[in-house]
């Protein structure tokens, strides 16, 4: 069993399959494979994997095609997990019905979600037009919606890069990426084809210390601090904005692991274990972003591949 | 003159001096693979980027369907395509690939993912 139809789970089913394991269910909760891929339409996928430059979507379709082409791999599409225990019995949701199945050796492909607004205390009011930097690329790329107008990008991660060109080229305006760190925390790439290209204002060593506005975003503070993170005296400066997006981290998702008992570090919510690819628990394996949060999805292929093959050698081995 | 440029070909970011005479590149130093030469010689004498972009669906399983320019098309003209991308609507079956409007910008807009009709 694979929890999650994502770049890790598919490469995962896919070596396991490959590796000899005969009877394989992949879990995915959206309507169609290829998880967070799916909004990820620009291009800096493949190089490693396939040697050629492809976006997410391309590169999520040539390991959708291999999975549907694969007859003992079932996949079960719209299928929320919603309980897991020691002994590996997954209950899931699907259309119309809930089930429960025991599984032999389970690999966890969840993923990870953004870091919030809360998770980095900024004073101020909670106005509507704050959204995470991945919550608007799914709006812009998947709903065809623009979020905003004027938007202030707090953090310098790979996604917040990314959206300031995509909102760039929706006709939007990006006041400023605000970072608190002196470098980007994204690829040199990204600041680059990102930001440079389109002269977007980049503070390093600021952070956004206030957030304005009653119904709607309508300003924020910005003020310079020292590599302590300390605010520097009559440094602040207002922008004006109607949108923020929050591009501040990711954490791996494990709270299905953790309900079976699981060890997880507090720290970074990825699993405790003493080697690539496990948990404390025997038998349930953890690739990809939920494992540890990658720069790369190549990276995640050749690490989900490796954990496909792990576990079916854990099912040879039990029995 | 000198000028230092990050490559964007893959996630390593190379430094590269590109020397520079009468607006050509003479050398090029920094680089860990021929992609970072190939790369100094188009930005600075003519640079291009594949737009990415996603264009709305009619009929189809998908409400915004991804597309790219299967090759780059110069940075200047990415705001013309852009609009040029706003008036696209797709309404018919397509595979990753397919082309949506050949000679977009002197290259092709392709699909980016397979979808199918309702």
């Amino acid at each position: 069993m694979v929890v999650g139809g994502g770049p890790a789970g598919m490469a995962a089913a896919l070596a396991a399959r490959d590796a000899g394991v005969k009877d394989i269910l992949l879990l995915e909760r959206d309507q169609h494979l290829g998880g967070i891929l799916n909004q990820c339409i620009h291009t800096g996928f493949g190089i490693y994997h396939f040697k050629e430059l492809l976006s997410g979507p391309e590169y999520a379709t040539r390991f959708i095609r291999q999975v549907n082409a694969r007859r003992d791999i079932e996949v079960s599409l719209r299928s929320f997990v919603v309980r897991l225990t020691a002994d590996k019995c997954l209950t899931f949701l699907r259309p119309g019905r809930m089930e429960t199945v025991k599984t032999k050796v389970l690999i966890m492909a969840t993923g990870c979600r953004e870091r919030t607004r809360e998770m980095i205390h900024i004073p101020g009011t909670r106005p509507a037009g704050i959204f995470s930097a991945g919550l608007a690329q799914k709006l812009i790329n998947i709903e065809g919606l623009l979020p905003g107008k004027e938007v202030v990008i707090i953090g310098s991660g790979d996604i917040g890069l990314i959206m300031a060109r995509r909102f760039t080229l929706e006709g939007a305006r990006i006041k400023a990426i605000v970072e608190i760190q002196k470098t980007s925390r994204g690829l040199m790439r990204n600041v680059v084809q990102c930001v440079r290209d389109f002269d977007i204002p980049l503070y390093f060593n600021h952070k956004i210390s206030h957030i304005y506005g009653k119904g709607r975003v309508e300003k924020v503070d910005a003020v310079k601090v020292d590599d302590l993170g300390r605010e520097i005296p009559d440094s602040k400066f207002e922008i004006a904005c109607d949108t923020i997006l929050v591009s501040v981290g990711l954490i791996p998702e494990n709270e299905l692991i953790e309900m079976a008992g699981a060890k997880i570090d507090r720290a970074t919510n990825a699993p405790v274990s003493s080697r690539l690819n496990t948990t404390s628990i025997p038998g349930i394996f953890a690739c990809g972003n939920s494992y540890k949060v990658y720069d790369l999805a190549d990276s995640v292929t050749r690490d989900a591949q490796e954990c496909g093959r792990m576990a079916a050698q854990y099912l040879a081995e039990a029995s | 003159m000198k000028k230092e440029l990050i490559c964007v070909e893959c996630p390593k970011g190379c430094s590269l001096d590109a020397d520079i005479e009468n607006g050509k590149v003479v050398s090029v130093s920094g680089n860990k693979c021929p992609r970072g030469e190939e790369y100094a010689l188009s930005e600075i004498e003519n640079p291009r980027r594949i737009l990415t972009s996603s264009v709305l669906c009619e009929g189809l399983e998908v409400r915004m369907l991804p597309v790219r320019t299967d090759q780059p098309i110069p940075k200047a003209q990415l705001m013309d395509a852009m609009n040029a991308v706003k008036k696209i609507r797709v309404n018919r079956k397509v595979k990753a690939g397919d082309v949506i409007v050949p000679g977009f910008f002197g290259v092709n807009l392709i699909s980016a993912r397979d979808a199918g009709t309702l």
